[in-house]
């Protein structure tokens, strides 16, 4: 039984497709349509309660939450693929700091971001300008101190290519393709640099080509 | 003292952290940051959390910061002292755990810390609490706690049968959200209560509840 990744359209669901890739764990996508609410839909509500997007069905057992989902197949099959979790406990440790670094301060900005310059215009709202100014600051501070990290440290978890980097690319992606906001990576050296080396990674590049972004300007 | 937290009581990313330690059983040394005149916005701090929040960890070399990151990291090194908190035997049971520690995450938190900046720590710097802020964030809060009392009326924990960091990592914002007159959001859902009764009820609970004076 293959695993089914509900979402591929999507940012979220993105982390959990390019894990599996790098795990060499095979998948089916089943779409959602977030702009006609699918994701809302009592159906949808028994698999996700929360209603948000990915979900993953592995024959009877359901996980969502996208990071939950990323932690589960890299342990799962930890003897294949590339290595997403360290080696040891200590490695793992400073894989989960940076982890939740991405989801507590880069990704609210980042969230942000998406909807007001992505979004806003497909749900019928006014794009909030100051809201922008103020979400490009804080992801500014965020940026200046992954700066500092990446230039003593190859990976944000050390020197080895990890979820902690991973979980970062869907977002990304969409700032420095639909967002007009390349500079804010390709101003930092070092950020630059980690960006370029971890987004031309095979896997990525896979998932890029396989589902594009559903919300161009 | 191999395990450092460097934080202070009020602090509830500092009590998860020390709620996780005292569940454990495991020694520790809480080092005092002087918040007050910004030392952790300045070296030697942001040297252990360059984002310049708190806690921050030590455990001998190791150097960790994120609360949610620091107590997993307890829970898998000290895996075999004192409870386990993750559902280590298995990885379907760990996982769940770690479902729900998204959920806290991603969910439970934004609305939560809202409200508790609103109602709490306002006050304390003179700023005025915004009445429309609680009332936006505590639809959200009550929305997202519906989802939780159809799951704890299937399970005791919201890992499943066990207590875990799922249950804990709730605690530090649910120990000040239930000193506020908006506490009934809690008791009014049953399920919901019987959780927030044991959970509080736990030994480690009181004692670092105990230190949380703001």
């Amino acid at each position: 039984m293959v695993v089914k990744v509900y979402g591929p359209a999507y940012a979220s669901p993105k982390r959990v497709l390019v894990c599996l890739i790098e795990k060499e764990v095979e998948f089916e996508t089943v779409p959602v349509d977030l702009l006609k609410g699918e994701h809302k839909d009592p159906e949808y509500l028994k698999l996700q309660p929360f209603g948000t997007v990915p979900v993953t069905q592995d024959g009877d057992y359901t996980l969502y939450e996208s990071r939950a989902i990323m932690r589960y197949y890299a342990e799962k099959y930890k003897s294949q693929g590339t290595d997403l979790l360290g080696k040891t406990v200590e490695e793992r440790g400073l894989v989960e700091n940076w982890l939740e670094v991405e989801a507590q301060s880069y990704n609210p900005p980042m969230f942000t971001l998406t909807v007001q310059i992505m979004l806003s215009s497909k749900l019928g709202l006014p794009r909030d300008e100051n809201l922008i100014k103020e979400s490009e600051e804080k992801l500014g501070k965020v940026l200046d101190i992954y700066e500092e990290r990446l230039s003593k440290s190859k990976y944000l978890a050390g020197n080895f290519f990890s979820l902690a980097d991973l979980s970062h690319l869907p977002f990304t992606q969409y700032l420095v393709d639909h967002m007009g906001k390349e500079y804010m990576i390709k101003s930092r050296k070092h950020v630059s640099a980690w960006w370029d080396d971890i987004s031309s990674r095979p896997s990525w590049q896979k998932v890029l080509q396989l589902y594009a972004a559903p919300f161009k300007n | 003292m191999a395990i450092k937290v460097h934080g202070y009581a009020m602090s509830t990313c500092t009590a998860r952290v020390l709620l996780c330690l005292s569940e454990k059983g495991l020694e520790y040394e809480v080092v005092p940051v002087d918040v007050a005149n910004g030392a952790h916005k300045q070296q030697p701090y942001l040297s252990l959390n360059p984002f310049g929040q708190i806690p921050a960890f030590e455990d001998g070399d190791v150097k960790i910061f994120e609360s949610r990151a620091i107590s997993k990291y307890l829970a898998r090194k000290y895996k075999d002292t004192g409870i386990d908190l993750l559902g280590s035997s298995s990885l379907t049971v760990s996982t769940i755990v770690d479902t729900w520690m998204e959920v806290e995450s991603h969910q439970f938190n934004s609305p939560m810390q809202a409200i508790i900046r609103q109602m709490i720590v306002n006050p304390i710097f003179g700023i005025a609490t915004d009445e429309k802020i609680i009332e936006t964030e505590l639809e959200k809060l009550g929305k997202v706690l519906d989802v939780y009392e159809e799951r704890l009326s299937k399970c005791k924990y919201l890992g499943g049968d066990f207590y875990s960091l799922a249950d804990l990592h709730h605690i530090p914002y649910l120990v000040y959200f239930m000193r506020t007159p908006k506490s009934s959001v809690i008791t009014s859902r049953p399920h919901v209560s019987a959780w927030w009764n044991d959970i509080s009820s736990r030994p480690a609970t009181v004692k670092v509840a105990e230190t949380m004076k703001v």
